[in-house]
C-alpha cells in the first residue's frame, strides 16, 4: 500500500484530483435523489406561495436572525405534536428559498404559531418580550413598528421568486406593491384581491396603526399564517409513502 | 510596470465600487460597495508609495527567500479575530442570561451578534489561523518560497476584507440565514475569487517544491482547501433581487436546501475546523515533541478515510425532520464510522509523543497542543453518539449540541491553534523564545477550566431542557410549559457566560505575551518545570 501511495503523494496533480473525487460522492449520493423521491416533492394541497407582504415579513424574519432561536420543523414526536401540532411536512416548506427549519430552541417552535395569538399578542410580545413572558430571553423588537416596510420592489422580489421556481403568476407580479399596501389595509378596495390571489391570507391591520405598513405588519402578518395552510382534515400520510 | 497595471485594476475596481455605491438599490448594498471603494482606495495608495519609478532598481526580494511576512500578518490578525470573537461569544453568552443586555437597539440584538460570533471565530480566528500556518508548512515542508509572486498577500487582504465585509453585513442584517454560510451573495463571488488565489498559491507553491513527497500536512490543507471552494459555491448559489441589491433567494428550497445547507454545514466543520487544523497537528505537534509523526501507514488510512466519510455526515443535523429516513440513517451511520478515522487521528497525534512526555511537565505549549488533541477526541466521541438517531431526539434543538461545539472549537481549534501560535512566533520574529512560559501556563489553565466550565454547563443545561420538554405525568399531559424551561436555563446561562469569559481571558493573556515577545522582552521568572530538589 505505501508503495502504491507513493505515486500520489509525489504528485500534486494526483493528490487534488483524488481527494476532489473522494469528497464529492457523499453529497452527490445523498442530495441529488431528493429533487426526484416523491415525498420530498410532494404537492399537498393548500400550499400557495407567501403574499408579497408576508414575503416582506419573512425578510425581516431572516434579517433579524429569528432562526437562531426559533426553529420551524415539528419532529414526529408525542410531546412535539402535543406542544406544536401536527408534524411538518416536507411541502410546507417547498416555497421556502432559504429553508428557515432552524436549528436550536431556545425560543418555541413557530411552525404553526399561525392562529394561535391574537395580533395585539405578536405586537405587544415583538416590542417588550418580557411583558408577555416574564421569563422571555427574547430581545425586544419595538424598532419595528417604526419603520416603514419597503413596498417599491415588491416585484422585483417576486420576480427572484419566480426565477428559483416559486410559481408566482404574471398578475401576482404586476400587483405585488399594491396587495402588500392592500393587506395591511382590509377597508382598501384590493383587500379582497389579496384573498383571491393568496388564499387562507390575513388582511387586518396587523400593527394597530392604519397609517403606515409598517415591518411589524409584515412579521405579524408572516408570524399569523405560519403553518396554516394545510388542511390536516383533508392530508393523507399515506400517499405520499416512499 | 506591475505596479502602474495593478494600480489601474485597483482604480477601476474604485470606480466600480463607487458607482455601484451610487446606483445601489438599498443601503445596505451601499455601505458594502462603499467600504470596497475604500479598500482599493487604499490598495492603490500603498502600490503607488511602494513603486519605484526608476527603471534599472534591482528587485530587493529574492526568488528564493520563504515569503514570511504574510504569516507575520496572519498571526497578527489571528490574535485580533480570536480575541474580537471571543468577546463577541461572551456578550452574546450574557445576553442569553441577561436579556436587557440586547441593549434594545437592532444592531446589538442577538439575532445579529450570533452570526457575527460564529463567523469572526470559525472564519476569521480560524481562518486566518489555517491560512497563515498553510503559508507557513507548505513553505517549509517543500523548501520553496510561495508561488505567484505576492499573490499570497492579496489572499490575505482580501480576506480581511471579506471578513469586514461579512461583519459590517451581519450587523446591518444582511444574512443569508445559511449557519456559517450567512453572508450574502456578493460577498459569496469576493470570497470565491480570494479562495480560488489561496488554492493557486497552496498549488502552486506544491507544484514547484524541492521535496520528492509531499508531506502529510499539506495532504490535510490542499483536501480543506479544495473541498472548502466545492462547498462554499453549491450551498451560496442563489438569484438576487437586484445585482445592486443586498437581497437575494437561494435556488433551492425547503428538503432540498435544507440538506445542501447541513451538507456544507458539517463539513465547515470537518473541513475548515478539522482537516486544516488536522494539518496544524501533523506539522506543529512533530515539530515541537522533536518526534516524528508515530505511524505513516495511519497517516494515510487517516486522511483517506476521514475526507471520504466526512462528506456523508450532514443528515445527522436533519434527524426526524422532513428529511426521507434513508438519508437520515445513511448519515447516522457515517457519522459512527467517522469516530474510527477521528481516533485513527487521535492516537497519531498523540502517539507522536512516545517518549517525549517527559515534556509535558515542562514544556506548556506542548501540554496545549496534548490538551487540543484529546478535546479533538472527546468531542469526535461525542459527535458520533449525538449522531445516533435515540439521542439525537434528545439533544437536537437543546443547548448540548452548543457545548459540543464549543468542546470542538475552544478545545480542539482554539488550543491546536494557540499552541503552533506559541511554536510559531518566536521563529517568525527572530526571537529566541517568548516572553514567558508561566504565561503560557496562565493561558492554558485559564482556557481548559473555562471549556470544562463551558461544556459541563451546557451537557446539564441541554439534557435538562430536553427532558423538560417530553416530561408527562401521570394523567398523560406534559408537565412543563416552554417558558418554565427557559427559566430553568438561567443559571447555566450565566455559569456558561464565566466559562467563555475565562477563555477570554486566556486569549488576552496570550495577546500579550505574544506583544511582549515581538517587542524582544524577556519576563524575569523561574523556569517551568524545575524539580524542587528533596529536603
Amino acid at each position: 500500500m505505501l508503495e502504491k501511495h507513493e505515486r500520489i503523494e509525489k504528485s500534486a496533480t494526483l493528490l487534488f484530483i483524488l481527494s476532489f473525487i473522494v469528497v464529492t460522492i457523499g453529497g452527490l449520493v445523498e442530495i441529488a435523489p431528493l429533487f426526484y423521491l416523491k415525498n420530498t416533492i410532494e404537492k399537498v394541497k393548500g400550499m400557495r406561495p407567501y403574499s408579497p407582504l408576508e414575503l416582506a415579513g419573512r425578510n425581516v424574519y431572516i434579517r433579524e436572525g429569528c432562526y437562531l432561536c426559533h426553529s420551524q420543523m415539528i419532529r414526529p414526536f408525542r410531546d412535539e405534536v402535543e406542544r406544536y401540532g401536527h408534524y411538518s411536512l416536507a411541502a410546507e416548506s417547498m416555497y421556502d428559498h432559504p429553508f428557515q427549519w432552524g436549528s436550536k430552541r431556545t425560543g418555541p417552535d413557530l411552525a404553526r404559531v399561525g392562529n394561535r395569538y391574537s395580533d395585539k399578542w405578536h405586537v405587544q410580545h415583538l416590542k417588550n418580550p418580557q411583558a408577555v413572558v416574564p421569563e422571555s430571553v427574547m430581545p425586544s423588537y419595538a424598532f419595528l413598528a417604526n419603520t416603514d416596510v419597503r413596498t417599491d420592489d415588491a416585484a422585483m422580489h417576486l420576480t427572484a421568486n419566480v426565477r428559483v421556481g416559486v410559481p408566482y403568476t404574471k398578475e401576482m407580479i404586476e400587483n405585488a406593491t399594491k396587495d402588500m399596501i392592500a393587506q395591511a389595509n382590509p377597508d382598501s378596495d384590493g383587500a379582497d384581491d389579496v384573498k383571491s390571489r393568496y388564499p387562507k391570507a390575513h388582511v387586518r391591520d396587523f400593527d394597530g396603526n392604519p397609517k403606515r405598513v409598517t415591518e411589524m405588519d409584515a412579521l405579524v402578518a408572516y408570524l399569523q399564517m405560519l403553518g396554516t395552510l394545510v388542511d390536516f382534515k383533508a392530508y393523507k400520510a399515506e400517499d405520499n409513502l416512499r | 510596470m506591475i505596479s502602474l497595471g495593478k494600480m489601474a485594476i485597483y482604480g477601476v475596481v474604485f470606480v466600480l465600487a463607487l458607482l455601484a455605491a451610487a446606483k445601489a438599490h438599498d443601503s445596505l448594498f451601499a455601505v458594502s460597495a462603499i467600504i470596497f471603494a475604500l479598500a482599493s482606495a487604499i490598495a492603490i495608495i500603498v502600490t503607488a508609495r511602494r513603486t519605484s519609478f526608476s527603471t534599472n532598481v534591482a528587485q530587493a526580494v529574492s526568488g528564493d527567500e520563504y515569503l514570511d511576512g504574510v504569516v507575520r500578518a496572519g498571526m497578527i490578525a489571528t490574535m485580533f479575530w480570536g480575541i474580537t470573537g471571543f468577546l463577541v461569544g461572551v456578550t452574546i453568552a450574557s445576553q442569553l442570561a441577561f436579556p436587557a443586555l440586547n441593549l434594545e437597539w437592532a444592531f446589538t440584538n442577538f439575532g445579529r451578534l450570533r452570526p457575527l460570533h460564529t463567523s469572526a471565530v470559525v472564519f476569521a480566528f480560524g481562518g486566518n489561523a489555517l491560512i497563515a500556518t498553510s503559508f507557513y508548512v507548505v513553505q517549509r515542508t517543500n523548501g520553496v518560497r510561495l508561488a505567484f509572486g505576492n499573490l499570497a498577500w492579496f489572499v490575505f487582504w482580501g480576506y480581511q476584507l471579506f471578513i469586514v465585509l461579512a461583519a459590517t453585513g451581519y450587523l446591518m442584517g444582511v444574512t443569508q440565514s445559511r449557519e456559517y454560510a450567512e453572508p450574502e451573495w456578493f460577498v459569496d463571488i469576493w470570497l470565491t475569487i480570494v479562495w480560488v488565489a489561496y488554492l493557486l498559491v497552496f498549488l502552486g507553491t506544491l507544484y514547484k517544491r524541492k521535496e520528492p513527497h509531499i508531506y502529510v500536512a499539506n495532504w490535510f490543507y490542499l483536501s480543506f482547501i479544495v473541498t472548502i471552494a466545492m462547498l462554499h459555491i453549491v450551498n451560496n448559489m442563489a438569484v438576487p433581487v437586484s445585482f445592486l441589491g443586498s437581497k437575494s433567494y437561494s435556488l433551492f428550497s425547503g428538503v432540498q436546501d435544507a440538506l445542501t445547507q447541513w451538507w456544507y454545514g458539517h463539513n465547515a466543520v470537518g473541513f475548515f475546523l478539522t482537516a486544516g487544523f488536522l494539518g496544524m497537528m501533523y506539522y506543529f505537534v512533530p515539530k515541537q515533541a522533536n518526534r516524528p509523526v508515530y505511524s505513516y501507514r495511519l497517516s494515510i488510512i487517516h486522511f483517506w478515510s476521514l475526507i471520504f466519510m466526512y462528506i456523508w455526515a450532514g443528515p445527522h443535523h436533519l434527524h426526524y425532520t422532513a428529511l426521507p429516513d434513508w438519508a437520515q440513517t445513511l448519515g447516522a451511520a457515517f457519522s459512527i464510522m467517522l469516530w474510527m478515522p477521528s481516533w485513527g487521528g487521535m492516537i497519531n497525534g498523540l502517539m507522536t509523543l512516545s517518549g517525549a512526555w517527559d515534556k509535558l511537565r515542562t514544556d506548556p505549549i506542548i501540554r496545549m497542543m496534548v490538551i487540543a488533541v484529546a478535546f479533538y477526541g472527546m468531542s469526535t466521541f461525542e459527535g458520533p453518539m449525538m449522531a445516533i438517531k435515540a439521542v439525537n431526539s434528545l439533544s437536537h434543538y437543546t443547548d448540548w449540541t452548543i457545548g459540543h461545539v464549543h468542546s470542538g472549537a475552544l478545545g480542539w481549534v482554539g488550543m491546536i491553534t494557540f499552541g503552533s501560535m506559541y511554536y510559531l512566533i518566536p521563529k517568525l520574529w527572530n526571537r529566541d523564545g517568548l516572553y514567558s512560559l508561566r504565561l503560557v501556563n496562565w493561558h492554558f489553565w485559564l482556557a481548559t477550566l473555562g471549556i470544562v466550565v463551558y461544556a459541563s454547563s451546557m451537557w446539564v443545561s441541554g439534557i435538562m431542557q430536553g427532558l423538560m420538554w417530553r416530561e408527562y405525568d401521570a394523567q398523560g399531559f406534559l408537565v412543563y410549559s416552554f417558558a418554565e424551561s427557559v427559566a430553568a436555563m438561567h443559571p447555566f446561562y450565566v455559569i456558561r457566560a464565566i466559562g467563555g469569559t475565562m477563555y477570554l481571558a486566556g486569549g488576552l493573556i496570550m495577546a500579550w505575551n505574544f506583544y511582549q515577545t515581538v517587542k524582544g522582552n524577556k519576563r524575569n521568572e523561574a523556569p517551568m518545570g524545575v524539580v524542587v530538589k528533596a529536603a
